[in-house]
């Protein structure tokens, strides 16, 4: 990748999809984008949901983990993770195979569908 | 010699001389964990004092294991949010930074193709348990560059085994080169800013000497940056071993 300093995502940013939907996984010659965050800075941390461009659609997704470091005793991956959400926040994907971040435990009311195909947590 | 009941005395062979030079190996090598050694500054040295006062008592109630920069470590911490509210976390020891209680060390670990980095601090009090899984230093201190490396480099498996301690006296030196990802980097490695040993550059000859072009030699003979730490050392240890003994 041609990027070099690590921020958290906002917008325009390259994301990697980490769930088992069709849309995230069939490749295109384009890489999913960021183009808004809804948040009150534009910057999404882990838990912020985020608007992506896949494949010539907006979706909605959840970050669920960033490049940048974050407060210590969190986890830091090397990829910025995102699962695609539906609008009222049902994930599309099945199986979410890649670890996620123990405090996204913390809102559990909003990603208990999300949290709950997770696999590993980290 | 007076035999008794006129049978011949058994053979008793003279004692073998144990020559146990534990207290010279002992002197030799003691560790000093890098975070009482209080920074260079004009801050007054009661600051220093009190906190490691305070690190003393720490220890005392929690064991913190002897560990450098390359071991393969194992930490429970308490989290109000997982199963069984404690999460156990396995990686090679990348860093060890801060001084004092803000000490911290980052663990890297690669699971299911995805790299994972948590920064720990040593004296947090959540954390439950750290062990040592495999002892080994690098020849490294600082082995950021795992991250732009080949990910089996850092996978380390979450259900490992300690591997058994031989020696009580030496810590083996891993003289691995790792093979590296294709450019770019998060770091340009090659430089001499970094004095890295434990990569296997396979760039070719005329980029080695392009990086060279930044080194800068007068560094080491830099007098002012010169920080003698062994007398301060001392006076430490001589307090940690004061203090432990209580």
């Amino acid at each position: 990748s041609i990027t070099g300093a690590r921020r958290a995502i906002q917008k325009l940013t390259r994301v990697r999809v980490v769930d088992n939907s069709a849309l995230g996984n069939t490749p295109y010659h384009r890489p999913p984008k960021c183009i808004h965050v809804y948040n009150k800075t534009g910057v999404g941390k882990v838990g912020d949901k985020i608007l992506l461009a896949i494949k010539g659609e907006k979706k909605k997704a959840l970050i669920v983990g960033h490049k940048m470091p974050g407060p210590t005793m969190t986890p830091r991956f090397d990829s910025n993770n995102v699962v695609l959400i539906e609008d009222n926040g049902n994930p599309i994907g099945t199986r979410i195979k890649t670890p996620i971040p123990y405090t996204l435990r913390r809102r559990e009311g909003e990603f208990s569908k999300v949290l709950a195909i997770a696999r590993n947590f980290v | 010699r007076v035999s008794s009941d006129g049978k011949p005395p058994k053979f008793q062979p003279p004692p073998k001389p144990v020559i146990i030079d534990r207290k010279t190996q002992k002197e030799e090598r003691r560790f000093l964990s890098p975070e009482f050694i209080p920074p260079r500054g004009r801050t007054d040295p009661l600051k220093y004092y009190i906190e490691r006062k305070d690190m003393i008592q720490r220890r005392k109630v929690f064991n913190i294991p002897e560990f450098y920069v390359g071991h393969v470590l194992a930490v429970t911490t308490a989290d109000p949010y997982a199963n069984d509210k404690s999460k156990r976390f396995v990686g090679i020891c990348i860093q060890r930074g801060g001084k004092g209680l803000g000490a911290t060390f980052v663990l890297r670990n690669v699971i299911e193709d995805q790299g994972v980095e948590i920064c720990y601090e040593l004296y947090s009090p959540r954390i439950q348990a750290i062990e040592v899984l495999k002892l080994e230093k690098r020849l490294d201190d600082n082995l950021m560059y795992l991250r732009d490396a080949l990910p089996e480099y850092s996978t380390f498996d979450v259900n490992m085994k300690p591997v058994p301690r031989m020696d009580h006296e030496e810590i083996p030196v891993n003289k691995l080169q790792v093979r590296m990802k294709p450019k770019p980097w998060s770091k340009r490695w090659e430089r001499p800013k970094y004095n890295i040993k434990g990569i296997k550059f396979e760039l070719p000859e005329h980029k080695m000497k392009a990086a060279q072009k930044w080194s800068q030699p007068w560094l080491e003979f830099d007098m002012l940056r010169e920080y003698d730490t062994s007398k301060i050392e001392e006076k430490i240890r001589k307090e940690l071993s004061e203090e432990l003994e209580k």
